[in-house]
């Protein structure tokens, strides 16, 4: 397989313009002459199905939840970076590009990242007109707080449901279109396959989810902003739906995946309280600005934090990390969360927290503004919890949360299938081995907003792309390979349920492929991952039909996606013999046990080639430069 | 602790649908009541029965996704939380609870507790945004938002779209939903232009839904998970009242050209 990046040449800052410049242009009559598919809603898909409707294509966007404002971006708390530098403390685009290439471990790329950076200033100014009410400082500008990872104020903000309202501006947008009548809008609609023809992706299968009909879909490009595989993990962060099966078959028609293992794993989330439990609460990066991690000095300390005198406290990231204290990058706080848990310094009653403080914040600015500051999130967690956060410390440990890795793109967001594009976190681009917070917000609408728009244009405008429509013989050729894996699961009628399957797998992934990985527990995670799919092909339970609303049947369908996954990120995982961001080999650590990269061997981005069943995916590898950030041992010492 | 369910079941639209009633066994305190309903699930499949559908994807109550009615209330006798943020130790061993979905001609059930929430997105479509295309916005800070504004703003702007003002509301109405979107945008300086038209054409796609009228009950805003207030529906009749006085269509320009 050829890699060919296509990342631009000469001085960085101008890299982008001169990119867009040289791009190929569609004219305006000509535009809605061509059909897009753009799969999933959430940030990166509905901000792109709606500038590209603005555009004048044809799209149609599909989302499998019952309305596009669903898309799990809605989820999203803290906030989203932008170089606006409008607090006056030194930042500027390249302070912002320099911080993220550094966060992601040196293993991004410069030309991905620098772009990223100029484009966060016009997505700020995108939502504001688009009406999303960010927090205003009384003068009625906009107000800003730090995250983790940096030193400098730029994370904009919205209470702490940032991601709900900037989804719902790109949900509105594409209201509009939708009301203009240049997007057509499939809810209750899961993409099963991509259908490729000629070397080109010309659409989708996808299953009607209320009805169960397979139906077929043609488009001169599909647009994949599907989101992250973190539910392999079974519990995460994510939203229960959340799933890789589009990236997935992408992947087994010819997508390379990048980074696989690179996932990320969130220091601040609630501590799993039992085996029922169905997924994990986030709570916001941004609560380390004001509160305080602890554990007790003591091993085995089990009295309550109330009755733990100060000097008995290890506040241990304001220790270790003098000058970013906690608010070191998410990478860093959950690995340290780990160690003290695993000296037997754990708080709550499995061993497996920490407690982050806000008794020494509430004292210096009072109640009042820690719960302007953060009270839906202290709400949500007395809710989960019962545990009133501003009487005692809340317990936080640390979840899958983000999937740095993805479909491996070229620098206009395309695969290696031509004409097939990936967005937002379905991407592999510009996170590196590690994401900072709030940057997630910023990537998905930078790419559907602000590159898609350019890069679909010279797609369409620099190839031939023949006119066809789903009466082409590929099509049903798919159709019946998706029809056939519905029936196939449906009639296994074994004696296990689906969701003891994904539990199952979830244990393997976060025991032997989740904050601490090593060869040997890698080779074991490889073997159980294949007995339990074996497992799951001949005991699994799917109750009901394939012609109604099924919810076994969906779930079905995605776990059984997530077992080959899984083992993908095993493989990328082992042959990574480094520690980078957040793939941390025990047998790769400095003395004093951070991460340990080998920039000589592993500073490449790995990209895996599907080839066929039962054979071993074959390993490319796109070599990273590094002009303009040195790579260094990252300290945030 | 243990509980008796009874629960709506209905095979699909066509279907007239029944009360079933099931035992919760061992039920957890600190499970969420989706949790809850995630156990009873895995026990009907075992036993080879149709596990009870309904509707859920975030778990964090801020997607909107779920949403039922237990005895009577919708999302339960919490207030301000959602079904999957409701958690299993506000409730008492041996208490028996009656689950069903949204009842509202303009939800009409898909199966079980899964109900057609499709008129909200029709209603946003109507006129629900600012018409501003990517790329053309003035920079974030060109324009001053006062706090109070962005404040009043953001709170009816919290709203998750669940549809529980909906379910509570005798006549059905959509109204706390509709007024939150308008007042969201109708209190920022960037929704002013087309504030009156959008009242005007998201009332009328309200009612072309066959959501009912407001008459001022509130049983909106008492079972609202993000506490949407009843002021937001003030604010959405004095702007439709004022784009029928005021309002009208597009003037023509003659000689434009």
């Amino acid at each position: 397989m050829q890699l060919d990046s296509k990342l631009p040449s000469g001085p960085i800052e101008l890299a982008w313009d001169k990119t867009r410049f040289e791009m190929k242009l569609v004219n305006p009559a000509n535009k809605r002459k061509h059909n897009l598919i753009v799969v999933g809603s959430g940030l990166a898909g509905a901000s792109a199905a709606a500038s590209l409707g603005e555009l004048g294509y044809n799209v149609q966007c599909f989302c499998f939840q019952d309305s596009p404002r669903r898309a799990h971006s809605i989820a999203a708390q803290g906030g989203i970076n932008a170089a606006k530098n409008y607090q006056n403390d030194g930042d500027s685009i390249y302070r912002l590009f320099y911080d993220t290439v550094k966060g992601g471990d040196f293993r991004a790329r410069e030309a991905n990242v620098y772009r990223l950076a100029q484009i966060s200033v016009n997505i700020i100014d995108q939502c504001v007109a688009q009406g999303v009410p960010f927090a205003r400082e009384y003068g009625g500008l906009l107000s800003n707080r730090s995250f983790g990872g940096a030193q400098v104020s730029r994370t904009f903000y919205a209470r702490g449901q940032t991601g709900q309202q900037l989804l719902l501006g790109a949900y509105q947008a594409l209201e509009r279109q939708v009301h203009a009548g240049k997007v057509k809008m499939f809810p209750r609609t899961e993409m099963l396959d991509l259908v490729v023809i000629d070397g080109r992706a010309r659409g989708i299968v996808a299953r009607d989810l209320v009805t169960g009909k397979i139906q077929s879909y043609a488009a001169d490009a599909v647009l994949l902003a599907t989101g992250g595989y973190g539910n392999v993990f079974y519990l995460s962060t994510n939203a229960k739906g959340s799933n890789a099966t589009a990236i997935w078959r992408a992947y087994k028609r010819g997508a390379a995946f990048g980074n696989p293992c690179f996932t990320q794993i969130h220091p601040t989330c609630i501590p799993v309280s039992g085996d029922y439990q169905s997924k994990l609460t986030l709570m916001s990066e941004s609560l380390r600005n004001d509160g305080r991690i602890w554990v007790p000095k003591k091993a085995g300390d089990k009295r309550p934090p109330n009755q733990i005198p100060e000097a008995e406290r290890d506040y241990y990231l304001e220790r270790r990390y003098p000058s970013f204290g906690n608010l070191v990058p998410r990478d860093v706080a959950s690995r340290n969360a780990k160690a003290v848990c695993d000296e037997g310094r754990g708080v709550g009653e499995t061993g497996l927290g920490v407690y982050l403080d806000f008794g020494e914040a509430i004292s210096r600015l009072g109640k009042h503004t820690i719960a302007e500051r953060y009270g839906n999130l202290f709400e949500m967690y007395n809710r989960i919890t019962g545990e009133d956060p501003y009487q005692v410390p809340m317990r936080i440990y640390p979840a899958i949360h983000y999937t740095m890795g993805g479909l491996w793109v070229d620098y206009n967001l395309m695969t290696t299938v031509p004409g097939l594009f990936a967005l937002g976190e379905a991407n592999f681009s510009d996170h590196g081995a590690n994401r900072l917070g709030a940057s997630a917000l910023m990537q998905g609408l930078s790419d559907g907003y602000f590159v898609i728009p350019y890069t679909i244009g010279n797609y369409i405008a620099s190839n031939k792309i023949e006119k066809l429509d789903t009466s082409h013989p590929a099509f049903g050729q798919v159709e019946s390979e998706v029809q056939s894996r519905i029936k196939k699961l449906l009639e296994v009628k074994g004696q296990r349920t689906v969701a003891s399957f994904h539990r199952d797998l979830g244990k393997i992934m976060w025991e032997l492929c989740g904050m601490a990985r090593n060869a040997a527990g890698l080779e074991e995670a490889i073997g159980k991952i294949i007995c339990l799919r074996d497992e799951f092909q001949h005991g699994v339970k799917v109750t009901g039909s394939g012609e109604e609303l099924n919810q076994q049947l969906e779930n079905a369908g995605r776990v059984s996606d997530f077992l080959e996954l899984g083992e993908l990120m095993c493989r990328d995982a082992l042959h990574r013999n480094e520690s980078c961001g957040g793939h941390f080999r025990e047998e790769y650590q400095t003395p004093d046990g951070e991460a340990l990269r080998d920039d000589e061997h592993f500073s490449y981005v790995a990209a895996w080639e599907y080839a066929g069943p039962d054979k071993l995916p074959v390993l490319n590898k796109e070599p990273l430069e590094f002009n303009y950030v040195h790579p260094s041992q990252r300290s945030y010492k | 602790m243990n509980l008796t369910l009874h629960v709506w079941r209905q095979k699909n639209a066509a279907d007239k649908g029944k009360m079933v009633r099931y035992e919760a066994k061992n039920i957890n305190p600190d499970m969420s009541f989706l949790e809850m309903l995630d156990v009873v699930n895995e026990d009907l499949i075992t036993r080879g029965e149709e596990p009870i559908t309904f509707e859920h994807d975030c778990r964090e109550g801020i997607c909107g996704s779920c949403g039922f009615v237990i005895n009577g209330t919708p999302h339960g006798p919490q207030r301000g939380t959602t079904v999957c943020q409701l958690h299993m130790r506000h409730f008492s061993d041996g208490d028996v609870l009656y689950l069903e979905p949204w009842r509202a001609k303009a939800f009409p059930v898909i199966k079980d507790l899964v109900v057609d929430r499709s008129a909200f997105d029709r209603i946003i479509s109507a006129g629900g945004y600012v018409s501003v295309s990517t790329g053309s916005a003035p920079d974030g800070n060109a324009i001053p938002v006062p706090k109070q504004a962005a404040d009043l703003s953001m709170d009816a702007a919290a709203c998750i779209g669940c549809g529980a003002c909906v379910a509570s509301c005798p006549n059905a109405s959509a109204s706390l939903f509709t007024a939150a979107k308008i007042s969201h945008l109708g209190l920022l300086p960037q929704g002013q232009p087309e504030r009156l038209n959008r009242a005007e054409a998201m009332v009328a796609q309200m009612n072309e839904e066959l959501f009912g009228s407001c008459t001022n009950i509130g049983e909106c805003e008492a079972v609202c998970p993000k506490g949407i207030k009843l002021e937001v529906i003030a604010r959405m009749n004095r702007d439709f009242i004022k784009a029928s006085f005021v309002g009208r269509d597009e003037v023509e320009v003659a000689g434009a050209g």
